[in-house]
């Protein structure tokens, strides 16, 4: 690879394809939007709310149409999942779950889109750098898990109660039979209960951005196989061949990767929010 | 960023996978709709069939009944005019008995008093012949005398 443009070039091109399109709000690398994520994001949501609710609005009971009978299945699987999981009643989490479902790999489809492609129009019209695909943004699935994170305890209190909930704090998981032990325990279990919580939201954003990010970077890795190549050049009849397998092989395997991943945000999502409903 | 061979082939790839899910994935999805539309439309032709086989049987159910109705009409009906006929010609038969027993009585108290007045004019014809025979002291042949005692007998039936 390094024989076709130079360490530098591919460098500068793996560089390139990393850089958000920034656009600074205030002082600090704190106050920076990523507008390509944010686009892309809100790009996503609009063709799901749209699909989804033109389906919910024109919704039949009688025979359905093969698009409503595709959304049926979806909200079917997702509908299943949430009751294998959670046994109490709630509004909330089949919607939610449904959401984060169809959002997530709606973003994490993004990656399919040859890498190069969105990015080499846009910069056709004039933006300079553009990663398209939102959750290979560590700030998209952060925002996701941490709203996710704000629900649990949202939940946690609406089911148990906010004195319960707070007393669960200090007296689970370990359990004491009289009053010194549970003093002496509460410190410990306090500190379980928070580092339990807070590695709740980062697992799930590092997981998801983990795996999307490496696509992401294995797409261009791939990409750079061809890179300046020339047609006086032989390598490129070796490369380019190669490169077509390779990225095959891997888009091809990414539709596992893409689906598994909003599936797991999906069922983690339902599993974290049936425990904060639980008592312990 | 100029466009380059890189993207050709990325896109060559990318379809190729299109074109693999389209040829290997897409006709299980679409199997497995087309099959659920077959399913509900089946589940939704077979409900309306079951409604309009209630509704059959419903309209039958009534018409049975209905025939039900006038039969058991007709057969009160026939009862009634059978009773009214039974009644009649018991009445019938129990005037012509009565009519029968009263003309039997009349006969019999007829032949009774036919028999009670030829005894009678016996007795007064026996008793003519003895008041005659003690009157003359002597035996009257009854049978000499037949045409006088005779007259007697009916003088003194008429009188």
């Amino acid at each position: 690879m390094a024989e076709h443009g130079g360490p530098a070039t591919m460098t500068d091109y793996i560089k390139h394809h990393l850089h958000f399109l920034e656009k600074p709000v205030g002082e600090g690398s704190f106050w920076v939007l990523h507008l390509d994520s944010i686009f892309f994001k809100l790009l996503c949501a609009a063709v799901f709310l749209f699909l989804f609710l033109r389906v919910a609005r024109r919704a039949t009971t009688g025979v359905p149409g093969k698009f409503q009978c595709f959304i049926e299945m979806i909200v079917e699987f997702v509908d299943t999942s949430v009751k294998e999981t959670f046994h109490g009643k709630s509004k909330l989490i089949a919607p939610l779950a449904l959401t984060i479902f169809c959002l997530t790999f709606l973003m994490n489809f993004l990656d399919m889109i040859p890498v190069d492609w969105v990015p080499t129009a846009a910069a056709a019209a004039g933006v300079p750098y553009l990663r398209i695909v939102p959750t290979a943004d560590l700030n998209t699935t952060l925002a996701m898990s941490l709203t996710v994170f704000l629900l649990i305890q949202v939940f946690g209190i609406k089911h148990k109660g906010i004195g319960t909930f707070v007393g669960e704090m200090f007296t689970a998981p370990f359990h004491a039979p009289n009053l010194i032990g549970k003093i002496l325990l509460a410190p410990a279990n306090l500190l379980l209960r928070l580092i339990e919580e807070a590695v709740r939201p980062v697992s799930l954003a590092l997981r998801l951005f983990g795996n999307m990010y490496a696509g992401e970077l294995i797409f261009i890795l791939i990409a750079c196989m061809t890179l300046g190549a020339s047609l006086s050049s032989g390598l490129t009849y070796v490369m380019a061949p190669l490169q077509f397998v390779a990225g095959f092989v891997w888009t091809a395997f990414h539709i596992l990767i893409i689906t598994l991943q909003a599936f797991i945000f999906m069922m983690l999502t339902i599993v974290y929010l049936s425990m904060a409903a639980e008592h312990h | 960023m100029d466009p380059t061979i890189t993207i050709v082939v990325q896109g060559i790839a990318f379809f190729a996978v299109a074109w693999m899910v389209m040829k290997f994935g897409w006709p299980h999805i679409i199997a497995a709709i087309e099959d659920r539309q077959k399913k509900i439309a089946e589940g939704l032709a077979a409900a309306e069939k079951g409604e309009k086989s209630l509704a059959e049987a419903k309209n039958s159910a009534n018409d049975i009944i209905k025939e039900a109705h006038a039969r058991a009409a007709k057969i009160v009906e026939q009862a009634n005019r059978r009773s009214v006929e039974m009644a009649e010609e018991a009445r019938g038969v129990a005037s012509a008995e009565a009519e029968r027993l009263i003309a039997g009585a009349r006969q019999e108290a007829a032949l009774e008093s036919t028999r009670a007045r030829e005894e009678l004019r016996r007795d007064a014809a026996n008793l003519a012949v003895f008041g005659a025979s003690k009157l003359l002291g002597r035996e009257i042949d009854a049978k000499a005398h037949a045409d006088l005692l005779d007259k007697l007998a009916l003088e003194i039936e008429r009188g």
